[in-house]
């Protein structure tokens, strides 16, 4: 199991430090002026940004929720970007290279559905109970118990992910300029800090727009002309089943490029998921889990000007979601076939662990620890004996790169001076438009649903407006630390889908139950969360000291990583659904009453005006519906 | 952006322009030198002169619907 250690202890992660920082791949590229001069437009206006919008964000209900007056474009763009940090840009580019299209169902069945019914059915109750954030819900419908629980696990989810985000910017500077990680770390920290720490959820979301804009405008080259020189689909297609043949014996060499026709069995495909696990544990509850009640992607919702923009919101963004694997996943696909060592032969990817074991130490100009990085190129990779051995011994041109590093490194191969600015960018900005989501969502909740109920009652509005400000500073500089827990992964989004295993599944089942029946109570409520959190955790210990229990937790011995922590999430909404539904029926319920505005059955939804038809959110909703199956008929 | 304020538009525009303008030039520039860089596959199709150009008229398109101060 490659994920996040939970406990593992702030010194374990600083040994780690050294050896990172040792990374001796040459540069892949040097940045020219005219690059530099794109990097620096950008960064100087995202912070002018921040200083153009403090004297807009003075109160409280101007700085946490953006003065709620955001159209349904710009809040469903934000909703999009919010998700398009290093997670959506280098983290699935380098899921695709390892699993091929399968990744392609973490943007389609694990978003679309997901998103079209928080539109349609969930935003209502969120928007007419004005609440500020999920965890503020919570507090509306279970109290102060379980409202505490969600934020607590919550905050500490958004510092570890923003975490991710750094880690994943700093990177990309590693292997494309040579830049030292923590400086990047630290630059980008610095930026956004400033920049959401000015202007608050407003200037948050302006930049995601901003960013959103930039990624494709960044990006979208990568695949035009990767397709070019691969001959188009057909030819990609082609070249990845000649290049593959030393995959596992049961895996039919096109599976790379479908979606369900592998999935009956965890051997006979790349990923070793089964469709059980794609359909319930990540098309229903990380899924539902993630894009319904993480406030990190529900604040830009949140702060719609009205409840049909609020509804509009995520089906305008579903439309984007379906479209960015265009470029995401095909660059990865494309960097199967297309990456080239410098004597022309094919580049193939390894593991982050694989890199980390074969550091060239920086005295010798060899690799460091030559016994460990045989061994884990021999374990971990599928490189020829021939190249390992040109790995071993140094030979020029034959330093390592991650699979991580697949979406850089076809930027390199295609974009010229100015263009590879604007590709950098497009990814700094991803990053950045994911780090100021999590600051910006963790100060809301740190301000809101911990520091106000349990420490200040009694502060004015300006002064929870200090400590929204003061949170985000020091919400950058913990995430820093948490920044380098990830280098012990193998891949960013078996960490990232651990996290969510943790924390999300259980919420998904407290809200639901919440949300849907009248009878849930107060301490089912808090009960059903904190037990499908430890549930999650300990299934997660279970499995990383006993790895023969994956066959338990997931099913199968066959099951991957991956696919544990989508059983695993299942399991932990399973549980925190089982607990509400006991415990409700042994303790009093509230007055149907006292439910208004909170539960589907006692809430009288505001009759909204009504609109020609091409503004019905309705409509849009089942065009999203259409493309979606045709999707993925077309990809079976 | 609803309510007062430059609009969100109007900033991506200006961005657009910025950077359209400064990848065109040197798409210009590096057809009439010939000087292409060594290490980037298909500079036969001259990307950042039509990708350039592209990212100028809409950066152009937005700067000019949601310049500050026109009527909305």
């Amino acid at each position: 199991m490659f994920g996040l250690v939970p406990a593992l202890p702030a010194a374990g992660a600083l040994a780690h430090i050294p050896a990172l920082l040792a990374f001796s791949a040459l540069p892949l590229a040097h940045l020219s002026p005219l690059d530099m001069a794109v990097i620096v437009i950008y960064f100087g206006m995202t912070v002018w940004i921040g200083f153009y919008l403090k004297g807009r964000s003075n109160t409280s209900e101007e700085f946490f929720m953006a003065g709620r007056e955001m159209t349904a474009w710009i809040a469903g763009l934000s909703f999009v970007s919010a998700n398009m940090g290093s997670l959506e840009l280098m983290g699935w580019a380098g899921s695709a290279y390892q699993y091929g299209i399968l990744a392609t169902h973490w943007y389609w069945i694990g978003a679309i559905p997901a998103m079209l019914f928080l539109g349609l059915v969930m935003m209502p109750f969120y928007y007419v109970s004005k609440t500020h954030s999920v965890p503020g819900y919570l507090d509306l419908r279970f109290g102060g118990a379980a409202r505490s629980v969600a934020a607590v696990s919550f905050a500490t989810e958004m510092i570890l992910m923003s975490g991710v985000n750094m880690f994943a910017m700093a990177v990309v500077m590693k292997v494309v300029l040579g830049w030292d990680i923590t400086f990047s770390i630290l630059v980008s920290s610095v930026a956004v800090a400033l920049y959401v720490g000015l202007g608050g959820l407003r200037s948050a979301i302006f930049n995601e727009v901003l960013q959103f804009v930039l990624i494709w405008g960044g990006a979208l080259l990568v695949p035009i002309l990767g397709l070019v020189q691969a001959g188009g689909v057909e030819g990609l297609k082609t070249r990845i089943i000649a290049n593959l043949h030393t995959a596992s014996a049961s895996i039919a060499p096109d599976s790379y490029f479908h979606l369900w026709r592998d999935t009956g069995h965890f051997a006979a495909n790349p990923m070793g998921v089964h469709w059980t696990g794609i359909v319930f544990g990540l098309g229903f509850v990380i899924s539902f889990g993630y894009w319904t009640t993480d406030f990190l992607v529900v604040q830009s919702v949140l702060a719609a000007h009205n409840l049909r923009a609020a509804r509009m919101a995520p089906i305008i963004g579903s439309f984007f979601k379906m479209a960015v694997p265009f470029i995401v996943i095909l660059p990865g696909l494309l960097g199967l076939v297309l990456l080239q060592n410098p004597d022309h032969s094919r580049r193939q990817l390894v593991g982050e662990d694989v890199v980390k074991s074969c550091v060239v130490s920086a005295s010798e100009d060899k690799v460091a620890d030559p016994q460990a990085c045989a061994t884990a190129m021999q374990t971990k990779s599928t490189l020829t004996p021939e190249y390992q051995k040109s790995v071993l011994t140094g030979a020029p041109g034959t330093e390592l790169h991650s699979y991580n590093e697949a979406l850089p490194l076809m930027m390199v191969r295609y974009c010229g001076p100015g263009l590879l600015g604007l590709g950098i960018t497009a990814l700094i900005a991803g990053f950045m438009s994911g780090m100021a989501g999590n600051v910006s969502a963790f100060s809301t909740v740190w301000t809101y649903d911990i520091y106000k109920p349990l420490i200040n009652k009694k502060g004015s509005d300006s002064h929870y407006v200090l400590v929204g400000r003061l949170s985000i500073m020091i919400g950058v500089a913990v995430s820093i630390g948490a920044a380098y827990l990830v280098m012990h992964a193998h891949g960013i989004m078996d960490y990232v889908q651990a996290l969510f295993s943790f924390f999300i599944a259980p919420l998904l089942g407290a809200i639901l139950m919440g949300m849907f029946w009248k009878r849930a109570t107060a301490p089912a409520g808090f009960l059903g969360l904190l037990i499908g959190i430890i549930t999650s955790v300990s299934l997660f210990v279970w499995v990383k000291f006993s790895p023969a229990a994956v066959a338990t937790v997931a099913l199968s011995p066959d099951a991957t990583d991956m696919s544990a922590n989508l059983y695993r999430a299942l399991w932990a909404f399973l549980t925190s659904v089982a607990v509400i539904f006991v415990v409700s029926l042994f303790t009093k319920p509230r007055p149907v009453a006292e439910l208004d505005g909170l539960v589907y059955g006692a809430t009288k939804l505001p009759k909204e005006p009504p609109v020609v038809f091409y503004k019905n959110e309705y409509l849009w909703a089942v065009l999203v519906v259409v493309i979606f199956a045709t999707l993925n008929i077309l990809f079976w | 952006m609803h309510g007062s304020g430059i609009p969100i538009w109007f900033f991506i525009g200006v961005l657009l322009l910025l950077y359209g303008v400064m990848i065109f030039s040197y798409g210009i520039f590096e057809l009439a030198t010939g000087n292409y860089p060594p290490l980037v596959e298909l500079t036969n199709l001259h990307t950042p002169i039509w990708w350039g150009g592209i990212l100028t008229i809409l950066g152009v398109l937005y700067v000019v619907k949601f310049r500050p101060g026109r009527a909305q």
